[in-house]
């Protein structure tokens, strides 16, 4: 240590903050803090399996609790910024909470709680002890972080986080298909890591800041004399592999298959929706203009996308990875609305986020019961369970019709907000591909209904074997939760589609994003 | 390993490197150190002595299982950032507070708190991997 007179002479008020903070402002950072706290003591009480999941459940609502109180925030106060350590922006690490932020991370916390109260009774004793829930945790804090920052190169730390953890999860048992799916799942997602660390030097390099409001100041003035193009080009590469944009989504349907149904569940509501999230913030708040020249490229992605999900959807005999393509799809949907980048397209995205993250982890976790039931995840087997489980073949059809996007389920207005879109600029042919994928997706999921729920057992000496029985608390209720959110979110829309497109202006007018980091014009 | 020569230095080489790791440590507020390089030298201090002893004394020798003296450094680091609720000051703020010790005034701060949390986390986590390798390579 070295004595403490030198640090003291200088004066810091002109580089720290010295305003006191408020106490509602530790909003801020409260789910991410609570997320690594629970993470952290759970993992050294990882012996203790009895205790596990009692106390994850407790941690996961005090966690929905904090995200909804940080979303009413929000909503109240505007957007709204802390920035670590009392150091001046840029230079002190921010987080900064807009609606679009907020809103992601209370339906993230809400998919974790589902999840993790699933878990309970679908991991068993020694995925417990290997660490699924501090794990999950852990991921949640990675998830939530890249919600919350309000600077890039943090937002690279976050995405790190996630990623180690997702390890962690995808081998959870330790069987060779999983190593297998991991292998392929670490290395892809590591190329795109590596793009993105690679594009943040360079951004580093071209701006001299790494936080995405001072980002914001600059970008305008040097339009004209820095790399900006390549920049963005490197970012839409990045993120669309994290995203799983065709054609850099093989990793998805390799991998998502392969761990236990929680994880996959996980997997499908929160990751590539992470990648879609860091696509919004670079691609239509920090770099506009280089978007705009991106635009049919990001357009061409999105309509690939869409149409081969779909398609890789019905070509499958195997239900997870059925399901896999219908995430891949989603993706696509939700990359039309970037590509487009109007204010009605922008909103349409983001319900069609939020709308994705809730029905595919429902999706995942009634696949899970049913093969629990059926023994099995292919489709060619008929399980009959439209008359020994007719609550589960209830939940599943509306979940199947969500996913569909017909109404009166969630996946029907975030389609139509897009259709709406694509026609108002005359893009016909991306208003048409939606449509399609729609109508593909549609035979997908009644191919599964069909085939799985509805389709007789052809011998009858099996049905006298003790049926499976499901537990009301933590294999109803968590999959009740979430379609009982995908029917209101279709159902009610009005309140829902008005915060998506605030949240959409945000993006496209930062003005108040940027005030809120620099407060009077902030230092030059 | 079989060596003679590195079963007896193992013992005394490893406890000079936890010892000089802790020294690291406390110096890197201001000079070159701190919590992640001071962590990176006791595990691999820990892995020299499982290398040269097995891994069973190495669990042994530290009792605590290294994933939870990982989550206890977490805990420690997140704690300290959050003191600063207290203080009105935003989350990681560092706090100083200087403690007389005879004639001498030693600077004690939420800084150095995060640095022992960093420790153990890096300790933690690196002598786990370690650990893990070390017993595969032997079956």
């Amino acid at each position: 240590m070295a004595s403490p007179d030198t640090s003291n002479t200088a004066d810091l008020s002109v580089a720290m903050m010295t305003a006191p903070v408020e106490l509602a402002d530790w909003l801020v950072v409260a789910p991410v803090a609570l997320c690594i706290t629970f993470g952290a003591i759970l993992m050294m009480l990882r012996k203790n399996t009895w205790l596990q999941a009692g106390a994850s459940v407790v941690g996961l609502s005090l966690l929905v609790v904090a995200c909804g109180a940080l979303l009413a925030h929000v909503l109240l106060n505007g957007t709204v910024t802390m920035t670590m350590g009392r150091w001046l922006p840029p230079f002190g690490i921010s987080f900064t909470v807009d609606i679009l932020g907020a809103s992601l991370t209370f339906v993230a916390s809400v998919i974790a709680l589902a999840s993790g109260i699933f878990g309970a009774n679908d991991v068993d004793m020694s995925g417990r002890r290997y660490g699924f829930y501090p794990f999950l945790f852990l991921m949640m804090a990675g998830v939530i972080g890249s919600f919350l920052t309000g600077d890039i190169f943090n937002l690279y730390v976050w995405f790190e986080v996630l990623l180690i953890s997702s390890f962690g999860l995808l081998i959870l048992g330790s069987e060779p298909r999983q190593i297998d799916g991991a292998t392929k799942y670490a290395f892809l997602n590591l190329v795109a890591t590596t793009l993105f660390l690679i594009a943040t030097g360079y951004l580093y390099g071209i701006f001299g800041t790494l936080n995405m409001a001072d980002i914001m100041r600059k970008a305008p003035e040097m339009g004209e004399t820095a790399p900006l193009l390549t920049l963005t080009a490197m970012y839409f590469m990045a993120f669309g592999m994290k995203a799983a944009a065709f054609p850099v989504n093989f990793w998805l349907p390799a991998s998502y298959h392969t761990p236990r149904i929680v994880v996959s569940a996980i997997f499908a509501g929160l990751l590539t929706k992470v990648g879609v999230y860091a696509l919004l913030r670079v691609l239509i708040m920090l770099f506009p203009a280089e978007r705009e020249v991106l635009g049919l490229v990001v357009a061409i992605v999105a309509v690939l996308t869409m149409v081969f999900g779909a398609l890789g959807a019905l070509a499958q005999t195997d239900y997870r990875r059925l399901l896999g393509y219908l995430v891949i799809s989603g993706i696509g949907v939700m990359l039309a609305g970037i590509a487009l980048a109007s204010l009605t397209g922008l909103s349409g995205t983001i319900f069609y986020a939020v709308h994705s993250m809730i029905v595919m982890t429902a999706l995942y976790l009634v696949c899970g019961l049913t093969a629990r039931i059926a023994g099995g995840f292919s489709l060619a087997e008929p399980a009959d369970i439209y008359r020994s489980h007719l609550p589960l073949a209830a939940l599943t059809l509306m979940l199947l019709f969500a996913v569909s996007g017909l109404p009166p389920f969630s996946g029907f207005w975030p389609k139509a907000v897009l259709v709406k879109a694509s026609l108002d600029v005359g893009e016909w042919w991306m208003a048409g591909a939606i449509l399609l994928t729609g109508f593909l997706t549609t035979i997908a999921a009644g191919r599964v209904w069909i085939l799985v729920y509805w389709r007789a057992r052809q011998e009858a000496g099996d049905s006298d074997a003790s049926p499976v029985r499901l537990k009301p608390m933590t294999d109803y209720l968590p999959v009740g939760i979430l379609t009982a959110l995908a029917v209101l979110l279709g159902v009610y829309p009005e309140p829902f589609l008005d915060m998506a497109q605030t949240a959409a202006s945000q993006l496209i007018h930062p003005a108040a994003y940027i005030d809120s980091v620099f407060p009077a014009g902030g230092v030059e | 390993m079989n060596t003679l020569i590195f079963r007896t230095i193992a013992p005394y080489l490893t406890s000079l490197m936890v010892l000089f790791s802790v020294f690291v440590l406390l110096r890197g507020h201001n000079e070159p150190g701190g919590g992640f390089i001071g962590g990176l030298i006791a595990a691999s201090a820990f892995a020299i002595y499982g290398i040269a002893w097995g891994v069973s004394p190495v669990r042994r020798a530290i009792y605590f299982h290294p994933l939870g003296i990982a989550g206890f450094g977490l805990v420690l680091a997140t704690f300290s950032g959050m003191l600063s609720i207290f203080f009105h000051a935003p989350f990681m703020t560092g706090l100083w507070g200087y403690v007389p010790i005879f004639e001498d005034e030693i600077p004690v701060s939420t800084v150095l708190f995060f640095d022992i949390g960093v420790y153990f986390v890096v300790v933690g986590a690196i002598t786990s991997v370690a650990l893990a390798l070390e017993e595969r390579s032997r079956d």
